[in-house]
């Protein structure tokens, strides 16, 4: 993989909120990874564990106190000239979880839709723009007359789409998508990955798709990083992780995400993880790649237990 | 449904709304008999109905909805004929309690813990002071709180999501209710908390021997929790039956999109499957089968004629023409056949994701 192009790299990130006074919490402490050119990368945590702060850091939404993030080799967070400035924001666009808050209520569908599109005049004239708003809603599967409408004339399903509308007329080349299904229907989920993936397929778009439940990202993923308390604890290839998950927070997930399945649930044993199991006194905890490509954050004694349970 | 103990028994029931200058109806004849003691899933998706549904049991429609039709009879009497508040005291948190999606808002932010949870022991059992604070901290024990004597007298900001929803659990427990309504009581929490509370609840039905109806969209909390399911579409229970019945042998159209779509199902490269177009609108009037227009299987009489129930087994009805002996014969789809085969071998450790 060493090989491949690297589009986001992040390296040694840190974001820390103020709290009023002189109170601080460290969202994200020392968080490295990269994101290939056409991959999805699933950064999977519950709530508060930092995932949607890394989101938001590469978009520029959230200021950075710590570490580099680099988009194509070029530094974009802390302070940065105009130009990149807008390539970031042209290029790298977000899909957020609640397509209601996400949408300007008061304006149609198709301002909604244009919003990038007049910021850069992306477009040559106004036909020009009609014609784009109009491909970009038959991309997503919605109609020429949805266009005079307005967002909460639509279902869940639709306003997604029209968020997923929105963030691919500005032709970009990364997508963060912060939970894009969750809000939805079962019914609808499966329609909004599907055209999520053919995006991907036609357009060799890059996700980072960031996600509380394993088993949905399973489908999607090529790499899948797993987040706790603003740390990664690990983080391999899809099926390496479903195989060979190490770390036992990793495990405690695995233990927790629900099967449709009744017989499966019904010999299920859940495994709680508070992070007792680590004595982190002396010997200190490091990220490291203990096999290619899969990493885990551990310190040598741990390591060494997990290279035994590898066989390796 | 013969020697079967029934707790609740909904007779023909239709619920209609006012919405502005048109009317929509809700839930479309609904007939359902309730086991006591079991805990029955009611599943569908946004705008089925089942939220509505199970908010007629307690006299909790929005002001401009109305039972136009039917009948739900608990401990002999009919429920549709209380319109007072007055009389649904003696009913609703006593004798059907509910627990809901987002804990704060079922707690009382500026009430301590200890005080909602004792107000409603006072209430209700006529319990003195001291005696219901006593009630109070074993209730709290026995709901997974920590420390519980000494959190008695914290507030529910204090609180974590997880520790919340235990706490509106206790309260609803507290009057020893028969029925346990269960609204998509972990969608707000994490996947690790929510499989906790699943199983607090589940221990405390056997425990206390309530019935509990456990409304959610998400059918690998079913596969946990339900022993009956029910499922819904545009307002009516379309399929229902013990819960292996559903997950390995279901027989609605519907039923089958709902378990083919689902993610843990996906083969990795492909696309998933997805039901195609949406739910009908309950503002008009719905001829034949509501899934019709949505289903690769419709034939004629579909759009025509509402199928009725058709008996799979003695615990098992689907209501789709597929089932009648002039129907074409048709198999479930291929994505779901062999269900437990292919999640078990979804990991080399089989299945259920353990790791271990």
């Amino acid at each position: 993989m060493e090989n491949r192009e690297k589009i986001i790299e992040v390296k040694n990130l840190e974001v820390t909120f103020q709290l009023g006074g002189k109170k601080t919490l460290t969202a994200v402490k020392n968080v490295s990874f990269d994101i290939y050119k056409g991959e999805t990368l699933s950064l999977v945590g519950e709530s508060g564990s930092g995932k949607t702060t890394i989101g938001r850091a590469i978009i520029r939404l959230n200021e950075t106190t710590d570490g580099e993030i680099l988009f194509k080799g070029k530094k974009i967070n802390g302070k940065i000239d105009k130009e990149t400035k807008k390539d970031v924001v042209r290029n790298i666009q977000m899909i957020f979880q609640d397509p209601a808050s996400s949408l300007n209520e008061r304006a149609t569908i198709d301002y909604c839709i244009s919003e990038g599109l007049y910021n850069f005049h992306l477009y040559e004239d106004e036909e020009d723009r009609e014609r784009k708003v109009s491909q970009a809603l038959a991309d997503v599967g919605l109609l020429e007359e949805h266009k005079s409408r307005y967002p909460h004339e639509f279902s869940g399903g639709q306003r997604q789409r029209v968020g997923i509308a929105r963030a691919m007329i500005m032709e970009p080349q990364f997508i963060v998508a912060d939970e894009p299904i969750s809000a939805l229907d079962v019914s609808i989920r499966a329609q909004v990955l599907n055209l999520m993936k053919k995006f991907q397929r036609e357009r060799g778009l890059t996700y980072l798709f960031i996600a509380h439940d394993l088993s949905v990202v399973r489908h999607i993923s090529d790499r899948i990083a797993v987040i706790h308390k603003g740390t990664i604890v690990e983080m391999a290839e899809t099926e390496e992780l479903f195989n060979n998950p190490l770390h036992p927070y990793t495990i405690s997930l695995l233990s927790a995400v629900p099967m449709p399945d009744p017989e499966i649930e019904k010999n299920k044993v859940l495994i709680k993880y508070d992070g007792s199991e680590h004595d982190y006194s002396v010997d200190k905890p490091d990220f490291v790649e203990i096999t290619p490509g899969h990493f885990v954050h551990a310190n040598q004694k741990e390591l060494e237990e997990y290279r035994k349970q590898l066989g390796i | 449904m013969g020697e079967k103990n029934i707790i609740l028994s909904v007779k023909d029931l239709e619920v209609k709304f006012q919405v502005r200058e048109r009317v929509l109806t809700a839930i479309r004849n609904i007939s359902y008999d309730f086991e006591e003691g079991k805990v029955v899933a009611i599943v569908g998706e946004s705008g089925s109905g089942k939220s509505v549904f199970t908010k007629t049991f307690t006299g909790m429609l929005e002001v401009n909805g109305t039972i136009s039709k039917g009948e739900i009879w608990f401990e002999g009497k009919n429920l549709v004929e209380k319109t007072k508040d007055s009389e649904w005291e003696e009913i609703r948190g006593k004798k059907i309690a509910m627990v809901f999606q987002d804990p704060m808002s079922s707690l009382n932010p500026i009430l301590t813990i200890g005080d909602q949870i004792s107000e409603v022991i006072i209430k209700h059992r006529g319990l003195s002071k001291e005696e219901a604070k006593a009630e109070a901290i074993s209730l709290m024990e026995r709901v997974g709180i920590p420390n519980a004597a000494n959190r008695y007298d914290e507030y529910p900001f204090q609180y974590s999501g997880g520790m919340r929803q235990r706490i509106v659990i206790a309260i609803a427990l507290a009057c020893r209710p028969r029925i346990l309504i269960c609204d998509e009581p972990t969608t707000a929490l994490d996947v690790t908390i929510q499989a906790q509370i699943i199983r607090l609840i589940k221990e405390l039905s056997a425990e206390f021997g309530f019935t509990t109806i456990y409304i959610t969209h998400d059918l690998g909390v079913v596969a946990n929790v339900a022993d009956v399911v029910a499922v819904m579409y545009g307002g009516q229970i379309i399929e229902y039956g013990n819960v292996e019945e559903i997950f390995y042998d279901s027989r609605h159209p519907y039923t089958w999109g709902l378990l083919s779509s689902l993610p843990q199902l996906g083969t990795k490269g492909d696309d998933l499957f997805a039901i195609r177009g949406t739910p009908p609108s309950l503002f008009e009037e719905i001829k034949g089968d509501a899934f019709a227009l949505r289903s690769q299987y419709a034939m004629q009489i579909d759009f025509e004629e509402e199928p009725p129930f058709f008996k799979v087994s003695d615990t098992h009805y689907a209501k789709t023409w597929l089932l009648d002996p002039r129907a074409p014969k048709v198999e479930q789809p291929e994505a779901i056949r062999g269900l437990h085969e292919r999640l078990m071998a979804s990991t080399s450790k089989g299945g259920g994701y353990s790791g271990k």
